[in-house]
């Protein structure tokens, strides 16, 4: 039952179908929609001779234009590492006299090192290093393994408690989870500790038990931490004289290290990171605020001065 | 058809769904007492409630089952709830879409460590499936069955099994959203869903494949409308897709994890031709079905060309399933497959703004009706934004553009412009006209509150959209930016940080969205509840009841 009808609005004809009062119309298409729909696939094809485009058998159509990815990809790495070479070669070999006296070289450190910082390095210990519980500070002058450039430098390409070979180790014992110390001992070290940090100034240690507790940490603590908590980075014990706390600064908090003897781990940059890149690291955390002068320069040998690779560096 | 034979043919249907609980029960309480998991076992508990009362409800359908010839009328019920199911889930997913969105501005807030299902990475599926599934599903299923009815003068086929598409679909929202935040998903966007919903959706979703087949099978009308193909173009292709994207080897059938059948980059690619064409043929497709009926229905007017809704449909099914490619540019995907994948969505350009096209010249000798009629404007609205997404969509498929946007809230932006725009309009629209004809009023309860609706949701959407454009252009190029010396020039924290303002500005936007749903919910309540004496609307019956009547 099939009757054309004329729409007064439009002029145009229905199909003469209806559906619960819907019509539709007979209007053609519309030329530009259709020129534009041929236009696309033209654009199509057109893209298709220039680039890989059609699996055929095991390979596909590789193009007119011969674009590969892969090998865009490889040449931009190139080139970027190209660029750089020059400053890090001579980063890698400038002792640390060269580098005070050179601005520019300062500048290609700081814009390496802070590369390198920001995509692994701040995520724990924050921005300008700003640090985090169990996270130490790495703008201020307190340092566990030693806060010269060297220091800096060699810590980061073993790592702490990493799986490097060469890791820097240390450990302290969980005196109260293992049992090592009376619950009754650890709050009397506790007060010794405190007593004898500059932390005493605001948490009051009680006297009697700071006593007691001298006794604890003379058989138990001072080995490491010295007898006057002076700490050793020798073997990375922290000072127990300031008022920094890895773990927290408050009285329960300091206790609770005691208690635990908690150490994190920091990997080893050695094989992520080339020679040049991680001078540039070390000089970077270096200079966030709290660096400490060298004892004796650091010497790169001239293999491992070769900025060979800089995959961290995209 | 005698009254014997309806009743035979109820009890029929009713003793199939009644088999397939069963045996779902049986599983369920078997996969309750073996749990190897914590998690599967509370999804197979709340399984168990859910199939124990879907017992009950038939039941009690077939006991009070009268003998009156249901033919001569349309299968209203069904759709009623699914109007009421489509407003709540919609409301529920817009919340938890506004809550992530502030925990992406504020990450500390409603966040509890000890409560794991409050992290963002928990709430984040829930909201995507909330949304696109149990709001979109809910609206789709709803109007196509409304829809297939009055274009075809037929009444909904299969009885009983309707109610059981509709009630089997509310259970795989509640074993999905629950599921989601106990932890269990498959982690494939969009098909997070385990092993044994998977299963049970596909039951489901046969169902609806035979119902609606069925109806159009015994439909009064020569012709088969054009809204009937785009639906039935969604519902075949979503449950290829599913099947084939989801094919994976559970661990154990007492547990919820599953391995896919594809690894790699194969994986990767099946997810987005799944994916894609989750955005094609859900989102697009199935709600261009409802884009052709509504609007002519609601602007009294004639589809523009019917010659352009046949190209433009078959371009669209045929070219969209290519596209997916896209979402894999710079991958590990061939170059090749990333090429096609370009070239076949710039393809998609014209065919999909066929339907804007249908849509919008649709109204002309209308046009006067939009200063009028806010639930036309927001339907024109909605086509509008589809325009706009459908055009966003190819020129981000470009790989250069791609290289810029992809990863970034560009996408984002690109996903909310379709999804609340397009998606979100068009239901809007289409359950603000079922609602007076479903419960017989003269109209809605006040036209004044779907403009402050229609108005707020706009304002939302366009902070929404803006905000995202811009953060997304700035994230890519900041990561993109390296300084003199040729080292990257910001750490991807600091991306972040530059994003916290847009990232308040979209969800004071997503606020804007839901704030507008809930005057809708309101505005839909009263409509429902108002106690004006029922308006029968002329006509509104099937063939055969149309003859009775005449009689």
């Amino acid at each position: 039952m099939t009757k054309r009808e004329r729409d007064h609005v439009s002029g145009t004809e229905t199909t003469g179908h209806e559906w619960d009062g819907l019509r539709e119309l007979d209007t053609p298409l519309p030329r530009w929609w259709l020129h534009v729909f041929y236009a696309t696939i033209a654009i199509a094809i057109v893209y298709w001779i220039l680039m890989p485009a059609w699996p055929i058998g095991n390979g596909y159509t590789k193009g007119v234009l011969g674009w590969s990815d892969r090998a865009n990809v490889a040449r931009d790495l190139q080139a970027l590492e190209a660029g750089r070479a020059a400053m890090f070669q001579r980063f890698a070999t400038a002792t640390a006299a060269d580098i005070a006296n050179d601005p520019a070289l300062q500048e290609f450190a700081r814009a390496a090192g802070e590369s390198v910082f920001g995509d692994n390095c701040r995520t724990c210990h924050g921005a300008g290093g700003a640090g985090a519980p169990g996270y130490p500070v790495l703008a201020d002058d307190v340092w566990i393994w030693g806060g010269s450039i060297a220091d800096i430098e060699h810590t980061l390409r073993v790592g702490i408690r990493s799986d490097h070979p060469q890791a820097r180790m240390s450990a302290m014992p969980a005196f109260g989870r293992d049992r090592l110390l009376t619950s009754q001992e650890i709050g009397d070290v506790t007060e010794f500790v405190i007593s004898i940090s500059s932390a005493n100034a605001r948490l009051n240690a009680d006297a009697n038990a700071a006593s007691r507790g001298a006794t604890v940490y003379a058989q138990q603590c001072a080995l490491c931490h010295g007898g006057a908590g002076a700490g050793d980075r020798t073997l990375g014990a922290p000072s127990l004289r300031d008022d920094v706390w890895l773990y927290g600064a408050s009285r329960d908090e300091i206790r609770r290290q005691v208690e635990l003897g908690r150490g994190g781990v920091m990997p080893a940059w050695e094989q992520r990171f080339d020679a040049g890149t991680l001078r540039a690291l070390a000089y970077y955390v270096h200079d966030l605020g709290g660096g400490e002068p060298d004892a004796t320069p650091p010497q790169a040998s001239p293999a491992e001065a070769a900025p060979v690779q800089q995959s961290a560096l995209r | 058809m005698g009254a014997a034979a309806r009743s035979s043919q109820n009890r029929f249907d009713a003793f199939f769904i009644a088999l397939i609980v069963f045996c779902a029960l049986c599983y369920t309480i078997w996969g309750a007492a073996r749990a190897t998991d914590a998690a599967f076992e509370i999804q197979m508990w709340t399984a168990i409630i859910a199939l124990l009362g879907g017992a009950f409800m038939l039941v009690g359908s077939v006991a009070s089952g009268s003998n009156e010839d249901v033919r001569t009328k349309y299968q209203n019920d069904v759709i009623k709830a699914g109007v009421v199911a489509s407003m709540f889930w919609g409301i529920a997913g817009f919340l938890v879409g506004v809550i992530i969105a502030f925990q992406l501005a504020f990450p500390n807030l409603f966040y509890f460590e000890q409560w794991g299902w409050t992290n963002f990475g928990r709430l984040r599926p829930l909201h995507t499936n909330a949304v696109i599934f149990a709001f979109g599903g809910n609206v789709l299923i709803t109007t196509s069955f409304y829809v297939v009815q009055r274009t075809c003068r037929a009444r909904l086929a299969g009885g009983l099994w309707p109610w059981f598409v509709f009630w089997g679909f509310q259970l795989v929202i509640v074993l999905a959203g629950t599921g989601y935040l106990l932890g269990v998903t498959q982690g494939k966007e969009y098909a997070e869903l385990p092993w044994y919903t998977d299963i049970w959706l596909t039951i489901v979703w046969v169902a609806y494949l035979l119902v609606f087949l069925g109806t159009i099978w015994r439909r009064q009308e020569k012709h088969i409308y054009v809204a009937n193909w785009f639906y039935l173009a969604f519902i075949v292709t979503v449950a290829m897709l599913h099947i084939i994207n989801n094919l994976a080897i559970p661990v154990s059938f007492t547990g919820w994890f599953s391995y896919s059948l594809f690894s790699g980059v194969q994986d990767a690619l099946t997810q987005w031709w799944y994916g894609h064409n989750a955005v094609g043929f859900f989102l697009t497709a199935g709600f261009l079905g409802i884009m052709y009926y509504f609007i002519p229905k609601q602007a009294d007017r004639p589809v523009y060309s019917y010659r352009l809704s046949i190209i433009h449909f078959w371009a669209l099914i045929f070219l969209y399933i290519w596209a997916g490619p896209h979402h894999l540019h710079y991958t590990a995907l061939p170059q090749w497959a990333q090429t096609l994948g370009a070239t076949f969505s710039i393809m998609l350009w014209m065919p999909s703004w066929g339907g804007m096209i249908n849509g919008l010249m649709t109204l002309s000798g209308a046009w006067d009706k939009l200063r009028t009629d806010p639930v036309l404007r927001m339907l024109v609205v909605s086509v509008a934004f589809y325009g706009m997404s459908t055009f966003e969509g190819p020129v981000m498929s470009i790989r250069a553009v791609n290289s810029l946007s992809h990863y970034t809230d560009w996408t984002i932006g690109h996903v909310h412009s379709g999804a609340l725009g397009w998606v979100g309009f068009v239901s809007f629209g289409a359950l603000y006209c079922l609602t007076p004809w479903l419960w017989r009023r003269k109209g809605l309860f006040s036209a004044a509150l779907v403009e402050w609706h229609f108005w707020l949701s706009t304002i939302g959407i366009v902070l929404y959209i803006t905000s995202m454009w811009v953060a997304g252009v700035m994230q890519g190029l900041m990561w993109r930016a390296y300084n003199q010396f040729g080292f990257l020039e910001y750490a991807f924290v600091e991306t972040v940080e530059a994003m916290h303002p847009y990232y308040i500005i979209r969800a004071l936007g997503g606020t804007l969205f839901l704030l507008g749903a809930l005057i809708m919910a309101y505005n839909l309540w009263r409509t429902a509840t108002s106690d004006e004496p029922a308006q029968q609307r002329v006509g509104d019956a099937p063939v055969s009841g149309v003859a009775v009547a005449a009689e």
